[in-house]
């Protein structure tokens, strides 16, 4: 689209409507959307929140998590301690660094206001879910999950009287001379121009966007379900990277896990992953294994296991689990294929007889012997011998009856977003912010997460810029 | 949805929870989902009974309809409340009532009907619209055995259906688990009873009538809780001061009985009315519709039965005390039919699921699988 002709196009229609100027505009409207919404309605009562959803589906992937992480003083919301250098080295443990060391620390440092904040706006909290317990020290818990937060956040919204509007499809933002002057909606046919003082992009990334992530994968991305929300199609980001944003993180790069091959394209949420995966084999279309499903204990390597199976071949794995493993992981949505041999699990798999005959007792010899194992750690009970091996928890495959899941990559989220200053502002190709444009949540994560992932922090960190691109567009509306 | 549909459906939407976990912080429904890996009709009918309705897992579910997952836990536990109602009730053409609201109108009606067709059968029509005085007034009307007899015989025969009941709920859902009584257990169950406990949802309270967490729900069913418990309180006072101190009623507006009976039926009928105005604008969406009917069909012959109890009161003194009279021992006599065949069969059903959630929590985890 010319971009500049549009905004010749809509400046004369944003003086016509100089009227219902907005001092905030929040385009978004999940978790960080919210934050900022809030935090600016405490120096400004001209707040606007375009949420794309319908009302239902409202606060994007927010809907689907369920804790967010927290440094902690070790009294109030956790009896134990969790330092803020902890945090950081837990962070550099996984991303292997974060891009921006200097946001990293004050998400982190931030993080530790986080739930008396929220409990302020109406959150509730309850103890870490069971079998969660490694958790405990480090996240917080709300009540319900993410949607009843995000209920409580809209009731929040509701209360101090900050404008709501539902499938608000903001489809460009007006900016001239890197100052915004406008958001530009679509209704049916027609387009609606809301012009404001600040903006705070809160709307997330474009794993939702198939044809985007077929730049980078190819058709391969037709197979790849999405676990979250339809409407994080990248619009946000497209047009921002279209304004001359500064680009940041690896665009092939996503967060994604196993999720069961039956799951629905978009939304299936936390439901749909899989965790039989160290308890058996895993075998692509071929009837071949091709990773060590022992490596380390699940909570460490779920979140490998969405992108290699994106690398196989039709993007497609099969767990394989026996009558003595069955009951040993959380009983999944889907009902396993189910057979009284290999040969005729192969057959209801659609996969080569022969082939995962061979590979079911080639695993089979090389746990040979193998009759205990302990899965709360890493037991060494490996293979002997097999390329690639399993390294913990191989038990032999021979107890009928036989299971099969169908694997996809579900991814989670995508990592590349727009570079952000310490204020939240969105950093233009020339090095120098935009005056009035801001960023919170998975729009800019990437400029903290280059890869990996610590449970319960994009959270922290929608919440941290949230909050803070809410409050400095605000002051920047007031001046 | 017949029986076998039923439970496959319930057991659909319970694996999806099973593997979510989401809502484990609002009630004992979840905690007790979470020791399952697969549903049966006993699973489902004990889940259902533990359910109080408080909708606080629905408007948090970020599966419910219009998602594909149609993930709708009040709806399918109302109705398959009401499939094992009817499944442990006796007998079978009786119990139909349960998901025939036609039937239970008819019940209703033939207890009012049958009861002023006796009273006019056997009351002198002078007796009847005549003003009585001094003890004894009432059974001048009504003579005191035609109005003890079947009241005891209802309650007799209310109570054997609740027996029968009892045991085949134990049956049901008692699953392989060993059943030790043990003072503990049992303290928390009559506590959760009596404080209504889990109709604070996840907290806040029941999400009546809309998306919102409230306390109304919990009041009002207090209200006609306590007030039920107030008005019994009021009768066994009555039949001590009758039968043990020979003093007959009506008794002075001071009196024990009168006190009690009249802080029970305000309390009733301000309760009744409260819920009816709750279910009457709550959302339909996580409703069961024949829930609903049996529901409005309880909740009408109760307040009417406390309304005509107060009217009985008020006008004690005028020529209108014995058709009141008359109309309020119909109304009870409809009300006991309920017992067995109404609404007020899940005090009896949530009692001993919450005993039996008890007993099963008390137990070491046969399923510590987390995630």
């Amino acid at each position: 689209m010319g971009a500049h002709s549009m905004s010749q196009r809509f400046s004369l229609k944003f003086v016509a409507n100089a009227a219902a100027q907005f001092d905030v505009i929040v385009v978004g409207g999940g978790n960080a959307a919210l934050c900022a919404a809030l935090a600016a309605r405490k120096l400004t009562p001209s707040v606007l929140l375009l949420e794309r959803a319908p009302e239902h589906m409202r606060g994007g992937n927010t809907r689907h998590t369920r804790n967010i992480r927290c440094a902690s003083a070790g009294n109030g919301y956790s009896a134990q301690e969790y330092s803020v250098e902890e945090f950081l080295e837990d962070l550099i443990g996984v991303t292997g660094g974060p891009a921006n060391l200097d946001l990293a620390k004050f998400a982190i440092q931030q993080s530790r206001d986080l739930p008396h904040w929220m409990s302020e706006q109406g959150i509730l909290w309850q103890p870490a879910l069971a079998g969660t317990l490694h958790l405990e020290r480090t996240n917080r818990w709300f009540l319900g999950g993410g949607k009843a937060l995000v209920n409580a956040y809209y009731d929040a919204l509701s209360r101090v009287g900050i404008a709501v509007r539902y499938g608000a499809d903001v489809a460009d933002l007006l900016i001239e001379d890197g100052e915004f002057r406008a958001v530009v909606l679509l209704n049916g046919d027609t387009e609606e121009v809301i012009p404001g003082r600040a903006v705070v992009v809160a709307a997330g990334g474009f794993e939702a966007n198939i044809e985007w992530l077929k730049r980078y994968w190819g058709d391969a991305a037709d197979n790849f379900l999405v676990r979250g929300t339809p409407f994080n199609d990248g619009t946000m980001l497209a047009t921002l990277i279209a304004k001359d944003a500064r680009q940041i993180g690896d665009p092939k790069a996503f967060h994604a896990i196993a999720v069961d091959g039956r799951a629905p394209k978009f939304d299936g949420g936390i439901v749909t992953r899989l965790d039989s995966i160290p308890f058996g084999v895993v075998v692509n279309r071929f009837g071949r294994r091709f990773y060590d499903e022992g490596e380390d204990i699940w909570p460490k390597r779920y979140a490998i296991w969405g992108r290699l199976i994106a690398e196989q071949p039709g993007q497609i794995a099969y767990s394989i689990v026996d009558g003595r493993t069955i009951r040993s992981f959380l009983p999944p949505v889907y009902k396993p294929y189910q057979a009284t041999s290999i040969k005729d699990l192969a057959a209801l798999l659609g996969l080569d007889a022969a082939t995962l005959v061979d590979t079911i007792q080639s695993f089979n010899r090389a746990t040979a012997g193998n009759s205990e194992s302990i899965p709360a750690r890493l037991d060494g009970v490996k293979t002997h011998g097999l390329s690639p091996p399993k390294s913990n928890w191989a038990l032999p495959i021979d107890r009928a009856p036989f299971y099969g899941f169908p694997l996809r990559p579900g991814i989670t989220f995508t990592y590349m977003g727009v570079e952000v200053d310490s204020n939240a502002r969105v950093i233009q190709r020339t090095g120098r912010p935009f005056s009035n444009v801001y960023a919170a949540g998975e729009i800019m994560s990437g400029n903290i997460l280059t890869k990996g992932y610590l449970a319960g922090f994009g959270l922290t960190i929608g919440s941290v810029f949230g909050r803070l691109a809410g409050k400095e567009a605000a002051s920047h509306a007031g001046r | 949805m017949p029986g076998d549909d039923l439970v496959e459906e319930a057991s659909r939407q319970l694996t999806i929870c099973n593997a979510c976990r989401y809502c484990e912080g609002y009630c004992p429904v979840f905690p007790a989902i979470e020791v399952r890996r697969e549903f049966g009709k006993g699973d489902v009918f004990f889940l259902s009974n533990l359910c109080h309705d408080c909708r606080a897992c629905y408007y948090a579910c970020m599966y419910s309809p219009p998602h594909e997952f149609a993930v709708n836990l009040p709806q399918i536990m109302s109705e398959a409340r009401l499939e094992s109602y009817k499944a442990w009730s006796w007998p079978s053409s009786l119990a139909g009532s349960f998901r025939d609201i036609r039937k239970s109108i008819i019940l209703a009606g033939l207890a009012i009907g049958l009861t002023i067709a006796l009273a006019l059968t056997l009351v002198e029509p002078a007796k009847l619209f005549a003003v009585h005085h001094g003890p004894g007034g009432f059974y001048t009307v009504v003579p005191f055995l035609v109005m003890l007899l079947p009241a005891l015989g209802l309650t007799l025969y209310g109570g054997a259906v609740w027996m029968v009941g009892g045991v085949r709920f134990w049956k049901d859902t008692e699953g392989d688990l060993p059943y030790p009584m043990d003072f503990r257990v049992l303290a928390q169950t009559a506590g959760d009873i009596l404080k209504l406990k889990w109709l604070r949802g996840g907290g806040r309270g029941c999400y009546y009538p809309k998306a919102h967490a409230a306390q109304a729900r919990r009041l009002y069913h207090s209200l006609v809780y306590y007030g039920f418990l107030s008005a019994t309180v009021s009768t066994s006072l009555a039949a001590i001061y009758q039968d043990i101190l020979h003093k007959l009623p009506p008794y002075s507006l001071t009196s024990a009985p009168v006190l009690f009976g009249s802080i029970g039926g305000v309390a009733i009928i301000v309760g009744v009315a409260g819920l009816l105005v709750l279910k009457v604008t709550s959302d339909p969406v996580p409703a069961n519709s024949p829930s609903l009917g049996l529901d409005y069909v309880f909740l009408i012959i109760l307040g009417l039965t406390a309304l005509s109890g107060m009217f009985t009161l008020f006008f004690r003194e005028s020529s209108a005390m014995g058709i009141i009279l008359t109309l309020h021992l119909g109304l009870v006599a409809a009300l006991f039919i309920t017992v067995p065949y109404g609404k007020l069969v899940h005090a009896l059903y949530r009692s001993l699921a919450i005993l039996r959630h008890h007993l099963e929590q008390s137990q070491p985890r046969r399923n510590a699988k987390g995630h």
